[in-house]
């Protein structure tokens, strides 16, 4: 046990594992396990043929972490920073991966530009559509009543949290339209005012 | 082409997006046959990974066929059939060159804490995925490998990620014979770690999560016991009384950043972004586990920081092993086991959707529903082919 030098035995013993268990102890020895050691020196197995990779042109300034030496010779190029949600995630690579703030701002410039694409979908007449993107006819065709009920889950406590959740960038979006509206709306009529103002001396 | 799109937290739909183009003498631009969903891509979904752009494509496990490949590109050529890791790695950078393919240095701008990785966010490089018709490719020579006549395309894309993941999660636990090794997770990377635990002479293999259909899966393709934590008072004095006191010689954390089971973790981290993950089943990992012990993650956690019981990892002497898999350094010996017939990979797979109905997809699998364990995806030509 524990409390003496002896390991407790719990385990069956090796002729029974050998016998019920597919495959037991293929890999028992570790030279057969592929990555042991760590690590394995071996730059002519890679596949590279090359010592430093031919560069890719980059097609626009590409936002890099101050972690690295210089532009990596190869990298993405989907989504280049758009909008006012590029502007936080240039300011955002201004600092390195160890500041939380690095981190924050880019989860800040990640929902601005849910807010931002959103707008721009329905100025492209493609709006989004929560129905179907957040596709909930799988709860019909899935079953998403008899997954849930009477199973032993621990999700489904926070099912309602996790409803607000998913409904929440709808919500902001509609909220930030709606100020926007407001707000010109308000800026019109105190021109107006003023317009009328100086027309009537 | 047809390719899955986010749109934002909880969001996705099909869009056409231009073909991808070669922008590299080593790219390759294959044709998607098989794609599929991973509980990582959950992270995404559900807006954890911080510069998720809106328009990127998810995917970071895919098999396919070669359509156009650079100028310098010599293994491959139009018409392989091929399975992709989902590193994308330049082979020739300190790590690369160590066979640690998934902390390459020459391939993600963005970050030095992750390599690159597809469709994985712009922190893993800023990679179209391939839940899509096509995708780039990059470092054709070095990452991608041809899929061997007699392997399916459902088992090679399970070669992509969640077979070597599980497997490199036992391989870190350094598991000797007689070992007693707890998984925590019996998603698709719980299962293969379980089977792998076996295979590397494990003594006893637990599988602990809260989804009764993926613990039968454990017992039945796994051989594993399995423990549902919703029913036990206290999972760590269960581990303990069945060790005789001892603890587990070995935990695998293969439940990542939305591990339930708190409702406090699942608020502050998974909600309100306060933390990189919910550190739930990595501080049982550490608990359940003998001092002196192993825990070994491969779990996908978000940058930041998380509130782990690190004064017990340090009091009680841990060896904590932990990174991102580095798949094609394990693909020949996994080759040789499916091909012996030790593990049959696409036994995990649950669903094969249509690309169209990838957002049913997602919803299904985020919310557990339907006994879903593994979804793979299709673009609707590889289904009619």
């Amino acid at each position: 046990m524990a409390y003496t030098a002896e390991k407790p035995r719990i385990a069956p013993p090796r002729s029974v594992l050998e016998t019920s268990i597919v495959g037991w102890g293929v890999d028992l020895d570790p030279r057969n396990r592929p990555g042991v050691p760590k690590e394995n020196f071996n730059p002519r197995g890679t596949g590279a043929h090359w010592d430093f990779p031919e560069r890719q042109i980059p097609r626009y300034r590409r936002e890099m972490s101050t972690e690295h030496k210089f532009l990596t010779p190869v990298f993405g190029t989907v989504c280049p920073p758009k909008g006012l949600s590029g502007v936080l995630r240039r300011f955002a690579y201004k600092l390195s991966e160890g500041r939380l703030a690095h981190w924050n701002l880019l989860v800040l410039a990640d929902r601005v530009d849910v807010i931002e694409s959103r707008i721009g979908a329905l100025f492209r007449l493609r709006p989004d559509n929560a129905v179907s993107e957040i596709g909930l006819k799988a709860e019909i065709e899935r079953h998403g009543l008899r997954s849930r009920l009477g199973q032993r889950r621990a999700d489904t406590k926070h099912l309602p949290i996790d409803i607000l959740f998913f409904t929440g960038t709808t919500l902001a979006t509609v909220a930030a339209i709606a100020a926007a509206g407001i707000g010109v709306a308000r800026l019109a009529s105190a021109r107006r005012k003023r317009g009328l103002a100086r027309l009537l001396g | 082409m047809r390719a899955m799109v986010y749109r934002g937290p909880y969001r996705v739909r099909v869009e056409e997006k231009p073909i991808p183009a070669i922008e590299h003498p080593n790219d390759a631009i294959v044709r998607v046959t098989r794609a599929a969903i991973c509980g990582s891509d959950l992270h995404l979904y559900h807006g954890l990974i911080p510069d998720t752009r809106v328009g990127m494509t998810f995917g970071h496990e895919f098999v396919g066929v070669v359509e156009a490949v650079g100028s310098s590109v010599q293994k491959l050529k139009k018409g392989d059939r091929v399975m992709v890791p989902f590193n994308i790695c330049c082979g020739s950078c300190f790590w690369c060159a160590r066979e640690l393919y998934s902390n390459c240095q020459n391939t993600n701008p963005n970050a030095t804490a992750v390599g690159a990785i597809y469709g994985y966010s712009h922190t893993c490089g800023g990679y179209d995925g391939g839940q899509a018709e096509y995708v780039r490719v990059p470092f054709a020579d070095v990452g991608p490998m041809k899929v061997p006549d007699w392997l399916s395309d459902d088992d090679a894309v399970l070669f992509t990620d969640a077979l070597p993941t599980g497997y490199q999660g036992a391989e870190m636990g350094d598991i000797k014979e007689g070992d007693v090794v707890v998984v925590f997770g019996a998603g698709p990377v719980g299962l293969f770690a379980a089977k792998s635990a076996w295979l590397m002479g494990a003594g006893r293999v637990i599988v602990v999560d809260h989804l009764d259909y993926r613990l039968d899966l454990a017992k039945s393709f796994a051989q594993a016991e399995t423990v549902n934590f919703t029913q036990v008072d206290d999972l760590v004095l269960l581990i303990k009384k069945t060790t005789d006191y001892l603890g587990a010689d070995v935990c695998i954390e293969a439940v990542g950043a939305e591990a339930d089971g708190s409702l406090f973790q699942v608020l502050a981290a998974n909600k309100l972004k306060l933390q990189g993950g919910s550190p739930v089943a990595l501080n049982w990992a550490i608990d359940c586990v003998r001092k002196v012990g192993t825990v070994s993650v491969v779990g996908v956690f978000g940058p930041i920081f998380s509130a782990v019981k690190f004064g017990d990892a340090v009091n009680k002497g841990l060896t904590i092993r932990a990174n991102q898999c580095s798949v094609k350094r394990h693909w020949p010996r996994l080759l040789e086991h499916v091909k012996n017939g030790l593990i049959k990979p696409s036994a995990v797979v649950t669903h094969r959707i249509p690309l169209e109905e990838i957002a049913e997809g997602y919803h299904m699998f985020a919310s557990k529903l339907d006994n879903c364990v593994k979804p793979l995806v299709a673009p609707s030509a590889a289904l009619a082919a």
